[in-house]
């Protein structure tokens, strides 16, 4: 059975294992966080956009004259102006190119069309009403399915492009498949479309950009997930010097995917700076974050499990048609259409699996961005829970059994899956069992045995996920042409306080406290003593950014490994002090002694002191160092959630009234900010579950499009959560740690889906999409076909 | 128009549009940061600050209906030391991004001066007209919880 890691530092020293409090909470608590509207300039303008109010038309006109007319206007940009720059398009993150101003038609509702510049935020949004845009109307393409036979042409503005059709991809072997279904003794399908939804941080997506027309320094406030890939963005979008573009990403108030894209307000509030010379802010409202940036999700998938006779799952087929929105703007690299979508075969052994997807363009906002989760992993964990749950149903067998049954077991890692990857570590039979005590499965299987058939039905939905996460290696993974590795750097100062410069950038996360804890691991000294800094371009070293729970793997790893590195070099300044040879000293956290004479030591302070006033000849002086780290592989964490509901037949409401998670993300270098992360994350996974749901009607009007209409959960729906770890070490992470940040929102939904389902199995309901709706239970319950 | 609030206990005048809110009264004018903004829509309570004690969203007053009452901002909270519903959600990890704090803070004051002691549901139904992304609200309500708890310790 699997351990929690036994801390090996001091409380005081705080390393891995501690639940240290968090060093940034000082200025939060206090009201003196640096978020990106906090940031006021001397001469500062402010910009809003506007949108368009329909989802597709030709623009025949604008007329802005009356806007700039307005006092205290400056500027109205438009894309024809834009055009002069080269600015009108820019490229996405999968390949596309984008309109940054709308110039020739408006592909969804909310696109961004002009821009007001003015000296007053309230001005700026006066003077959107004063811009007279002639649309000519055409048909709206809403759904993938009526994308895909229309005549109607999205991107006619695209060179070669004579279909809405934005990529095709596969993965896994068809003829391998095909022979397992061939030989199936049971075949077990779901069709499923796993709702748009939007990540929506606290604080929306905006900018201030600040170009000094004297020098050309252009220095931007932004909402970044990734300040290093968004200044070499702009660097080639603009053709600016990169070394004259400074990216300072402050404190962000939430991310989760949806600040890893460039948007064009971004790049229209930096053009026009460039052009007034002036700075500019642009902060977006709520349903201007809603209706136009980085949404997730949006899969209509089909999926099937060949099984033996023995109730082995034997073959996997997976077909997905994704809902790209107007451009193919996904945030995941470059080589992976649909993400990792093809970890879709789960915790489950079996050797045959094809995976195909085609994404189409429709009139909605663009995006597919990794809401909570590594690239459309959470999709694919979605299909198989809920198709493990439904085979489990269609043979009689109990859900956790048939998981069981099904599980890769410990001894089979590393685990080569057959659709490429290889699984790093894994015991899934122990966190399911850890689950099912904790819950006490049998005792609520039996209650369910003995409900009361016309009172509130009992459901039990259970999920055991496996994540890929961390990318990742550089041979396979890029974004943009930009391998995904991550750096750190850090410098041991003469009294042995440390400064450690990162490349990727929290959130919300706790990098300061959690990054300087590994060096605290390595070093020995106290966290608390380590400043940890990160999202400014010029003074931290270039990495990818913070998105697909890859900070701790591979951000994490450099910065073990960096320490690693002085460490090596501390060895030598002790050696020096100690008049020992290097061969006979020993580390022990925080200092070095001369092996059989513990007495004779030197402490990570003394040796750090000695680093800039007595280091011997012929040794460079001071103590610092940068490591960038390229992971051997991905990073696989896991988990078993088992969720209990209670269904009312009568209004189809239901609430959980249990609910156990076990994670195993490998070491937890702080417990406290881990089990931070699986509550913050269940209780998204319980909203997609319940209630998130971005959704249109038949001409493309966005349905949801704040918070009023738009659901996100509030303390008094979210569910209470008992949680349990089991503790995998991944082999190739530096110190074992293998990241959480998405697990829970990647591993829930199916859990809570499952439940709800198993409530009504025997009221012959097999599926509910979500977000699973009261009218939607209510309808499956009573055999009615309700609308979505 | 000119208007004078009290915040924070200092009498604050400035000469705004009528139309001028509340929210960036304080953010803008008087350049107090910590009050944030996350909706348009008065749903997500990042701008809740205390009037006259009674927690309202910043977001849907005009600055102008504040002239004449007193309100209290985060910044507020510290009197010399920090304010114990500071300390809890430290202690408790009852913040990520920071965001939505000041405004669960805020709340939780005015919850607990009515009622020091309150259950999980008690804390859960004051704070629900507070959005949280990150949390899930678990250590919200434990650090409110917390803070009155230590309050009435004093």
């Amino acid at each position: 059975m699997t351990t929690t890691h036994d801390p090996i530092t001091t409380f005081e020293v705080g390393g891995v294992g501690h639940s240290v409090l968090r060093k940034e909470d000082d200025r939060f608590v206090q009201g003196a966080g640096n978020y990106v509207d906090d940031i006021v300039l001397k001469g500062m303008l402010h910009m809003a956009i506007l949108r368009s109010p329909v989802a597709h038309a030709r623009i025949l006109g604008i007329d802005a004259s009356e806007a700039e007319a307005m006092e205290g206007v400056v500027a109205v940009v438009t894309g024809a102006m834009l055009e002069g720059y080269n600015l009108a398009w820019m490229p996405t993150l999968s390949g596309d190119t984008q309109a940054v101003l709308a110039t020739d038609k408006v592909r969804y509702q909310g696109q961004e069309v002009a821009a007001v510049i003015a000296t007053d935020p309230y001005i700026a949004k006066d003077a959107l009403g004063a811009i007279f845009v002639d649309y000519e109307e055409l048909e709206a393409i809403t759904t993938p399915q009526q994308s895909l036979t229309t005549e109607t042409l999205i991107r006619d503005e695209k060179e070669g492009q004579t279909d809405n059709v934005a990529y095709t991809w596969e993965a896994g072997d068809a003829a391998i498949t095909d022979a397992a279904f061939a030989a199936a003794h049971r075949v077990v399908s779901l069709e499923s479309h796993y709702p748009r939804s939007h990540p929506s941080p606290l604080e929306t997506c905006g900018c201030v950009s600040d170009v000094n027309p004297i020098t050309g320094q252009v220095t931007i406030y932004l909402t970044s997930q990734a300040p290093h890939a968004h200044r070499t963005l702009f660097a080639l979008v603009a053709g600016l010097p990169e070394e004259k573009i400074r990216i300072i990403s402050p404190d962000i108030g939430g991310g989760f995917g949806n600040k890893v894209p460039i948007y064009p307000g971004y790049v229209v509030a930096t053009a026009a700076s460039l052009v007034i010379g002036k700075p500019v802010k642009w902060v977006e409202s709520r349903s201007e974050n809603i209706i136009s940036t980085g949404f997730g999700r949006d899969y209509h998938m089909t999926g099937s499990l060949a099984l033996d006779e023995n109730n082995r799952i034997t073959g996997m087929r997976a077909a997905i048609l994704s809902d790209q929105g107007a451009f193919f703007a996904d945030a995941q690299p470059t080589k992976f259409k649909a993400g990792l979508f093809h970890i879709c075969t789960g915790s489950y052994d079996f050797g045959a699996a094809h995976v195909t997807a085609k994404g189409a363009f429709t009139n909605k906002a663009p995006g597919g961005v990794a809401y909570r989760c590594s690239f459309r992993v959470t999709e694919a964990s979605y299909l198989i829970e809920r198709l493990a749950d439904k085979a489990a149903h269609e043979i009689g067998m109990d859900p956790a059994e048939f998981r069981e049954l099904n599980f890769i077991k410990k001894e089979q890692f590393p685990y080569h899956s057959p659709t490429g990857f290889v699984y790093d570590s894994g015991d899934y039979h122990g966190a399911m069992t850890l689950a099912k005590e904790m819950i006490d499965y049998d005792g609520w299987r039996e209650k369910q045995r003995d409900q009361d058939p016309n009172g509130k039905l009992i459901g039990i939905g259970i999920a055991s996920f496996t994540e890929v996460v961390g990318a990742g290696p550089s041979k396979d993974y890029d974004i943009v042409g930009l391998k995904m590795f991550d750096s750190a750097e850090l410098r041991v100062h003469p009294t042995g306080k440390a400064i450690l410069k990162l490349g990727v950038k929290s959130q919300g996360q706790g990098h300061e406290t959690t990054f300087a804890q590994i060096v605290a691991e390595e070093l020995g000294i106290a966290a608390n003593d380590i400043k940890v800094i990160e999202g400014d371009t010029d003074n931290t070293p270039y990495g990818l950014g913070t998105y697909a729970s890859r900070s701790t793997p591979v951000g994490g790893a450099a910065t073990a490994m960096v320490a690693r590195k002085l460490r090596e070099k501390a060895r030598k300044l002790a050696a020096h002090l100690l008049e020992a040879s290097e061969d006979d000293l020993e580390w022990e956290v925080g200092k070095f002694s001369v092996k059989g004479s513990p007495e004779s030591f030197v402490t990570i302070q003394d040796i750090a002191f000695a680093a800039y006033t007595n280091h011997p000849e012929g040794m460079e002086a001071g103590l610092e160092g940068v490591h960038y780290y390229d992971p051997p592989n991905m990073t696989y964490p896991f988990g078993t959630y088992i969720v209990v509901v209670e269904v009312d037949q009568d209004d189809g409401t239901w609430e959980v009234v249990d609910m156990v998670a076990v994670d195993d993300c490998g070491v937890r270098i702080n417990p406290m900010i881990v089990d931070g992360q699986i509550t913050g994350g269940l209780t998204e996974g319980f909203a997609k579950a319940n209630m998130q749901w971005i959704s249109f009607d038949d001409a493309g009007n966005c349905i949801g499009s704040n918070f009023m209409d738009y659901l996100v959960p509030t303390a008094w729906e979210t569910p209470r959560f008992k949680l349990g770890e089991t503790v995998t070490p991944s082999p190739h992470h530096p110190i074992g740690a293998k990241g959480v940040g998405e697990s829970a929102t990647v591993g829930s939904p199916a859990a809570y889906v499952n439940a709800v389902v198993d409530a009504l199995w025997s009221r012959g309901v097999t599926n509910i999409d979500m977000p699973v709706l009261p009218h939607r239970v209510w309808g499956a319950l009573n055999g009615v076909d309700v609308k979505p | 128009m000119k208007v004078t609030v009290t915040i924070n206990g200092t009498a604050q005048t400035a000469d705004i549009e009528p139309r001028k809110l509340l929210v960036d009264f304080i953010r803008t004018e008087l350049g107090m940061t910590g009050t944030h903004i996350g909706c348009d829509t008065t749903s997500c309570g990042a701008c809740t600050v205390l009037l006259d004690g009674t927690p309202i969203k910043s977001c849907t007053m005009f600055a102008a209906s504040a002239d004449g009452h007193e309100v209290q901002t985060v910044e507020g909270l510290k009197n010399g030391e920090l304010h114990p519903l500071q300390v809890s959600f430290k202690q408790n990890h009852g913040l990520q991004c920071g965001f939505c704090t000041p405004g669960m803070m805020l709340v939780g004051k005015a919850l607990l001066e009515s009622n020091p002691s309150p259950t999980d549901d008690e804390v859960r139904w004051a704070i629900s007209g507070n959005l949280c992304r990150c949390t899930g609200y678990t250590n919200i309500v434990k650090s409110i919880q917390a803070a009155g708890a230590a309050i009435e310790g004093n």
